[in-house]
């Protein structure tokens, strides 16, 4: 023990850091070891707070996560007890000695917290249950702050949350890393963790964008072999380091409007190491990134590597085709190949039943005929965006546009 | 634990192409009852078939046919032991019903749950 009754501030911190360290740790091996997730919950919540009361008066512990590791296993032990003091049962004795054997890494087979996460994301729960659920549980955020992000209250939030524990408990999903379709159950994890990322920007709440970032670190760290991880770390960070630099003044900029010195230039930094890595397997998350990153290292728009971009969106058509990646594909076109070749792509592009009235094509149109230095054209294919446009803010910007080419 | 696969009929069915990742049903059930994973199991004749029994205010209603006109409908079930969802999962997904029509896999609700 340090010297008793450490500042406030220092308790706080040391607590907060062995949190940070152990929480999941101590969920994941309590879950496993008494198959109860509320209780794994509350044993570490019952540390946390037990250490804001002795830690001031005896002083912080040596090993601040072993104290909280120890402190909640004996809580799980405790009131495990007691319940089955209640039911009249013996002690199940086995799983009592589990719970307090050496160190929370005792699990004979691989880390607790992988095994965590795949339960949280298993298929057969359904998507929302597996993004509130994964928050919740391995990211360890409160009901009321995950239903705040998602636009629900905290009861709605809550019962989501009962119905999905209750699921796992009642259909028997396993708790388990899985064998067989390993490769898909990844893919379900990075879809759920991707969802967190989007949400956060589709609500504003960009803690929800920095938690889907630590919740890759943390499978990067798990899955070291999964490339699909990695490149999902590195898009994500290189779309969050965009982050000061996409908004002035309460309107949208776009990538090439943005300024670049407001780029964070360490995580593009970051996230371009990741992508030099070999990869095994090349999937969306990976061109994807890599797209990303083509943007992200342009010194200006102009010098944007446009053949490698058309390059990037061919290799994602192939992958995993869909009618907005060849309209973006077609822009691509545009600034490598000029204009006309850009609206040639689109018009194939825009040939797909999917896109039929969809403002982008409009847009991207205008935007190419104008450059093209057809403006009256131009003006009509934008007029015909503005039409369709599904929000104000997006209007405004094409309103913008058309008054520029009346001007020019 | 034991779980009911439900086989659900699908009107559609006969306009998909054969998958071959499955099963053929005879095959399906030797493995699966060769491996003590399928208890039991039936085809159940069409809804045609159906009577619907109901007791309302004191009375027995007895009326033909199904108690819901769905174009779905239960072909059969088969009742397995798996260890857990994803041994059922896996067991549904080879069974030939899975492509020709829909399973639904249902925990039973043990006495003390």
């Amino acid at each position: 023990m340090t010297d008793g009754g450490g500042a406030a501030d220092d308790i706080r911190r040391a607590l907060t850091e062995a949190m940070a360290e152990q929480r999941l740790r101590i969920v994941a091996s309590l879950i496993r070891t008494t198959g109860n997730w509320d209780l794994a919950e509350d044993a570490v919540s019952d540390a946390a707070e037990r250490a804001l009361v002795t830690w001031p008066r005896d002083g912080i512990p040596d090993n601040p996560a072993a104290w909280l590791t120890a402190t909640a296993r004996r809580r799980a032990i405790d009131v495990l007890r007691r319940a089955q003091v209640e039911r009249g049962k013996l002690a199940d004795l086995a799983e009592l000695e589990e719970l307090t054997g050496e160190g929370p890494e005792a699990s004979p087979m691989g880390d607790d917290r992988l095994r965590l996460v795949f339960t949280c994301c298993h298929p057969a729960l359904a998507l929302e249950a597996r993004v509130a659920l994964t928050l919740k549980v391995v990211s360890g955020l409160s009901t009321g702050a995950i239903g705040r992000a998602f636009l629900t209250s905290e009861a709605t939030m809550g019962q989501r949350l009962l119905r999905a524990k209750q699921k796992i408990a009642h259909a028997g999903i396993p708790y388990r890393v899985p064998t067989d379709d390993f490769a898909e159950r990844v893919d379900g994890v990075l879809v759920v963790v991707y969802l967190v990322f989007t949400e956060g920007y589709a609500t504003g709440a960009g803690s929800l964008a920095d938690e889907a970032i630590r919740l890759a670190r943390l499978l990067v760290g798990l899955m070291p072999k999964s490339d699909e991880t990695r490149a999902l770390l590195a898009l994500m960070l290189l779309q969050h380091a965009r982050r000061d630099a996409r908004e002035v003044a309460g309107e949208r900029v776009t990538l090439e409007h943005q300024d670049r010195s407001r780029w964070r230039h360490e995580e593009i930094d970051e996230a371009v190491a990741l992508l030099r890595r070999p990869w095994t397997v090349r999937g969306p998350y990976a061109v994807q990134a890599d797209l990303a990153a083509a943007h992200a290292t342009a010194p200006s728009a102009d010098e944007t590597d446009w053949v490698r971009i058309v390059a990037l969106y061919d290799e994602l058509l192939d992958i995993a085709p869909t009618p907005v990646i060849a309209l973006n594909r077609a822009i691509a076109v545009g600034m490598s190949d000029g204009p006309l070749a850009g609206l040639a792509a689109l018009e194939t592009a825009a040939d797909d039943p999917r896109l039929a009235g969809h403002y982008l094509v409009a847009a991207a149109r205008g935007d190419l005929l104008g450059r093209a230095g057809l403006r009256d054209e131009a003006l009509i294919a934008v007029e015909q965006a503005i039409e369709l446009a599904p929000t104000e803010q997006e209007r405004r910007q094409l309103e913008q546009r058309a008054a520029e080419l009346r001007e020019s | 634990m034991k779980y009911m696969m439900l086989i659900v009929s699908d009107p559609e069915a006969a306009d998909r192409p054969s998958d071959p990742a499955v099963d053929k049903v005879e095959d399906w059930v030797a493995k699966h009852d060769g491996s003590g994973k399928r208890l039991d199991g039936q085809r159940l004749r069409p809804p045609e078939s159906a009577t619907t029994i109901r007791r309302r205010g004191g009375e027995l209603l007895i009326t033909d046919g199904p108690f819901t006109e769905t174009r779905e409908w239960i072909a059969g079930f088969d009742i397995l032991e798996c260890d857990d969802l994803d041994e059922a999962i896996a067991i549904a997904a080879t069974h030939p019903m899975s492509a020709a029509g829909t399973i639904e896999v249902r925990p039973f609700w043990p006495f003390e749950g």
